[in-house]
């Protein structure tokens, strides 16, 4: 009985405390947990550029972070979404129902992202988007409920296809991968090539995923245009790169384009191949002190250099928990509301902040993969030529076509 | 110019080309599952993992053995057949006697296993396997740049394809395999020794899709991935051809490159769903296959 009455008065004083600090701090840690769930492609074609290894620097952030926020603990759910939208979604959907997860990152491939936005808008979450590329998921797909944080396909278009019509490439002939990310590149930089005076001459729309590149380059090499642009992703960029030096594409004075190309891409391929390219990336573990420092200690963890993405995870989940804690509860819109408030300059992003359509800008990067002379290690692959300011990178809001956006 | 169906002749020329180096390639592949099905009744779901391991055998044992090329197109083979006789002595025998379906679940089974194994060291990125020097470069066929290593892969695939139907459909060996699978009791009551003869057709079937993966190890990136969406394609070609048929194998892979090629050209969305129409209407018009025996 003594026990039962005890128990009774401390549930009392606990109820009394706990609604002390709700008038004073507003709010909570709901269920006295941080809970946060990561979903990427675990074992598909982007498993490289996102994969464990982006769980890796989520579970880094959180140790670095001290493993609890105000005294509650953080803790880490993980699924595989399979590159498949409705795995994707019913994941969240559960994580949500069932365990009440507060924030869902990683997040690769832009259909699976679109998806899994639009339960997070009907459930109130909220969402970190790392590996996607589509620059539609702050424009027309924009919601309250999340935030895009490494790259997009705007800045892809802006910083490679600039660069190249600038430096003489006027005439090009596009690859695209025929599905929503291939066709909203192509339309990104089919408009930056025409505004900066350059013209499309011909293109091919590959079916996704593709083996063979080889009747393609061919069609290509036909078609005299200087450039040869390649609006894909992951294996298809690798099969593309890979046939056109077969084919001997550049010998005959034609250039190509990779408008998306990750570390791990250029990794795999090796710098015979990919020598000279021209890229447009968010981040690049070799930038400078800070980068360094981070990636080798991300390497001592995983036996590989970051890719931009698996970076972008560390510092948008850090970011995220340094909110938390700043706001006192994780409550979605509380959370997102703080993020925004601070600006964002870590060993990952320079002159960062998140607008209201969910974009996080910050400086992008264009770089040129090096020649094998010039590397001095195995993941010794880029040079960075220039940077791209964040106000110019990423679509500017008055083309915006985001409901969040006050036009 | 000269204008073929509103394509110059020399791109018309390029593509079929092109799609004939591929078409070798699916003959080879499907030529394996036809003689595994043909003679075993095994459906191989592990045809496309046993291919990816012949390419990741080739890759290994240069990266860590040292041997080359030319070694390797007779070793790998070699292992990975051996490999895949014990899986039929070990795993396959045990369901023999059970409908094909379970057959088809086992190596299914197997496929992922081995892929997600593969996955878990090397990632998906794929990994690059040198060219051997006297295959670089390329002819010039006045309509095209071919590569000298597809025209060797052309070549390479077509005299093992031609080789196959060879030993079985004309050598002693070949008979007493194709009377084994007829009729197993009578074949052994003569004295041979039919299971032994089981195990190492399964071994040769899988050793062609091993010699296929050398063959694609300096064509396309070495990934623990690669095999599984081949594979869908080649059981198509398998259906087309008539399951079963050798013959038919070789000549529809042979067919369907080069019509893969030409969707290419001509409608490039569709390159890759071309197949599986023709596969309809075969299906339809001759529910057997073009080459098929039994309706």
């Amino acid at each position: 009985m003594t026990f039962m009455k005890k128990t009774l008065a401390a549930s009392i004083a606990v109820a009394a405390a706990s609604s002390m600090a709700i008038s004073t701090a507003h709010a909570e840690i709901s269920d006295g947990e941080v809970r946060i769930g990561y979903l990427a492609d675990m074992s598909g074609t982007y498993r490289d550029l996102a994969g464990p290894g982006g769980q890796t620097a989520m579970e880094m952030a959180v140790a670095d972070f001290g493993g609890s926020v105000n005294g509650s603990p953080i803790v880490i759910f993980s699924a595989d979404d399979r590159n498949s939208a409705d795995v994707g979604a019913n994941t969240v959907r559960e994580w949500i129902d069932q365990r009440n997860v507060d924030m869902v990152g990683g997040l690769v491939a832009s259909s699976v992202s679109i998806a899994v936005t639009k339960v997070l808008q009907e459930n109130n979450g909220l969402g970190i988007v790392s590996g996607s590329a589509a620059s539609s998921i702050t424009n027309e797909h924009c919601t309250p409920n999340h935030i895009h944080w490494v790259y997009d396909t705007y800045p892809l278009a802006n910083g490679t296809a600039k660069a190249v019509v600038e430096q003489g490439g006027d005439s090009w002939f596009l690859l695209t991968a025929d599905y929503a990310f291939g066709h909203a590149l192509e339309a990104d930089v089919t408009s930056v090539v025409e505004a900066n005076g350059g013209e499309i001459v011909g293109g091919v729309r590959h079916p996704f995923p593709t083996s063979d590149f080889s009747s393609y380059i061919l069609q290509a090499q036909g078609s005299g245009a200087k450039i040869v642009g390649l609006a894909n992703a992951g294996a298809d960029t690798v099969n593309a790169i890979t046939t056109a030096s077969q084919f001997g594409l550049t010998q005959s004075g034609q250039q190509l384009a990779g408008l998306l190309i990750f570390l791990n891409d250029v990794h795999a391929l090796g710098l015979e191949a990919t020598q000279g390219l021209l890229l447009t990336t968010g981040w690049y573990w070799d930038m400078d002190e800070e980068s360094r420092a981070w990636s080798e200690r991300y390497f001592e963890e995983t036996g590989r250099m970051p890719t931009m993405v698996q970076a972008g995870i560390y510092s948008s989940t850090m970011h995220y928990l340094k909110a938390v804690e700043a706001a006192g509860t994780d409550d979605p819109e509380t959370v997102r509301a703080k993020m925004a408030e601070e600006p964002i300059n870590d060993f990952f992003a320079r002159n960062g902040s998140i607008r209201e359509d969910g974009r996080m800008i910050h400086d992008m990067y264009l770089a040129q993969v090096k020649t094998p002379e010039e590397s001095t290690g195995e993941w010794d692959l880029y040079n960075i030529l220039s940077t791209i300011p964040a106000a110019e990178a990423y679509r500017p809001l008055s083309d915006s076509q985001c409901p969040l956006v006050q036009n | 110019m000269t204008m073929i169906f509103g394509v110059p002749m020399a791109v018309f020329m390029g593509q079929l080309t092109l799609g004939l180096v591929n078409g070798a390639f699916y003959a080879l592949l499907s030529l394996g599952l036809a003689v595994i099905f043909g003679l075993l009744k095994i459906v191989n779901f592990a045809h496309g993992a046993q291919y990816m391991l012949g390419a990741f055998a080739a890759l290994l044992g240069f990266r860590y053995l040292g041997i080359n090329y030319w070694l390797a197109l007779i070793l790998v083979p070699l292992v990975v057949g051996g490999f895949g006789m014990l899986m039929e002595r070990f795993l396959l025998r045990r369901i023999a006697h059970l409908d094909h379906l379970y057959g088809l679940l086992l190596t299914f089974g197997l496929a992922l296993i081995f892929e997600g194994t593969l996955i878990n060291f090397f990632g998906v990125s794929g990994a690059r396997y040198a060219t051997p020097e006297i295959l670089q470069g390329g002819l010039n066929l006045g309509f095209m740049f071919l590569p000298t290593y597809r025209a060797w892969v052309l070549v390479a695939a077509l005299a093992m394809c031609l080789f196959t139907w060879f030993m079985i459909e004309r050598t002693r060996l070949g008979a007493y395999l194709r009377a084994g699978t007829e009729n197993s009791q009578l074949m052994q009551a003569f004295g041979v020794n039919v299971p032994l003869l089981i195990t190492l057709t399964y071994g040769f079937g899988v050793g062609l899709a091993a010699f296929a993966g050398v063959l694609a190890a300096p064509l396309y990136p070495v990934s623990p991935t690669m095999g599984s969406s081949l594979l869908i394609v080649v059981f198509a070609v398998v259906v087309i051809g008539g399951m079963g048929s050798i013959l038919g194998a070789i000549l529809t892979g042979l067919g369907m490159g080069i019509i893969e090629g030409l969707t290419k050209v001509y409608y490039p969305e569709a390159s890759n769903t071309v197949i599986f129409l023709v596969m309809i209407l075969v299906l339809m018009l001759r529910p057997a296959g073009l080459f098929g025996k039994e309706a």
